[in-house]
């Protein structure tokens, strides 16, 4: 006999509370987390390089950089002086719980006050599992195109800053700001929107206040 | 291969509720899928055959209820589905908007079948 069995449950419910869990340990040891996601090549290697720079001496900043298969982006992130931990995902598109988890098994968590995870290049994946952090900030850049807020819903909902990297290309691109700020309003009305470029350091001084008011180490 | 980790919970997920549920084989699970949980169905089902070997599980059918996404608008209350082109509301353009379906992620139920003599190694 068949009998039917009522579950209604979440289907990432159990990585969820891993992720909670790694939440406990972090606000234990007092380190804010963020979690930086982008498509491959927006530049988040390149404002991990820009923010160390700016902060060396302030704050103790640590990286966990999860990438497919090499270890190129903590050697960049180690070589700017952070305390850097590679995470190879084997192939998979995102980092979850559990390699974070494993990520923070690594670090001297009372040794750092802001801990910055550079998520697997992707838009669509890291945006289904929450890892623990603080808050999570999204990087576009001019080049990708004003219609990303549009395929790709899901990353645009879930992050609590939005940069956009690149400025410094947009008379040379077709990219309208009003149709890609249009289409984030829609989906996280409100949001923190910090245009920038990597390359002149036009806009920087904005994510480095907006990160100022995140760690309240640098807010002192 | 974002498909294979949510498979891989859907399983755990499943063999919990089923052991639970006082064990048996699991014939069917019904899985809600919104579209804004960009999840590929066939992908899921490609997975579900491989790690399900040698379950409670093992080659159950996988039933998905799609949820389509539908907005609504908190000016003009009116609800729209949503189209890659414009996310402001089709009527009125306002920006203010909820999202009313199509996030859902979930096991709504599984299909239980108690152990007989025959069937008893199904359990696990």
């Amino acid at each position: 006999m068949t009998e039917r069995v009522k579950v209604v449950e979440r289907i990432l419910d159990a990585s969820e509370r891993l992720a909670d869990e790694n939440r406990r340990r972090l606000d234990q040891a007092g380190v804010v987390a963020i979690n930086l996601m982008a498509s491959p090549g927006a530049g988040k290697t390149s404002l991990i390089e820009q923010t160390l720079d700016a902060l060396r001496g302030n704050i103790r900043i640590a990286v966990v950089d999860g990438d497919i298969a090499t270890s190129l982006d903590a050697e960049r992130a180690a070589a700017a002086g952070a305390t850097a931990v590679q995470i190879n995902t084997g192939g998979q598109c995102h980092l979850d719980s559990a390699m974070m988890q494993q990520a923070l098994d690594q670090l001297a968590l009372d040794e750092i006050d802001l801990l910055i995870i550079e998520n697997v290049g992707n838009l669509i994946c890291p945006a289904a599992f929450k890892l623990g952090s603080h808050y999570s900030v999204l990087i576009a850049s001019v080049p990708e195109g004003d219609d990303k807020p549009y395929k790709y819903p899901g990353m645009y909902r879930g992050v609590d800053a939005l940069i956009l990297n690149k400025t410094d290309l947009l008379p040379y691109v077709p990219f309208d700001l009003n149709y890609f700020r249009r289409g984030v309003e829609v989906l996280n009305p409100g949001l923190t929107f910090l245009p920038l470029s990597c390359q002149t350091g036009e806009g920087l001084p904005d994510w480095l206040r907006w990160l100022g008011g995140c760690v309240p180490e640098l807010a002192s | 291969m974002h498909e294979l980790s949510i498979t891989q919970s859907l399983l755990e997920l499943a063999l919990d509720h089923g052991r639970k549920a006082g064990g048996g084989r699991i014939e069917r699970l019904h899985v809600v899928i919104g579209e804004l949980s960009t999840m590929v169905d066939h992908s899921v089902a490609f997975y579900w055959d491989l790690i399900s070997q040698g379950t409670a599980a093992e080659g159950a059918e996988l039933v998905f209820e799609r949820i389509p996404a539908e907005l609504g608008c908190n000016r003009c209350g009116c609800r729209y589905q949503l189209s890659q082109s414009q996310l402001a509301c089709h009527s009125c353009g306002s920006t203010d908007i909820s999202i009313l379906a199509g996030d859902e992620l979930l096991l709504k139920s599984i299909d239980l079948t108690r152990d007989s003599v025959e069937a008893g190694e199904g359990a696990r």
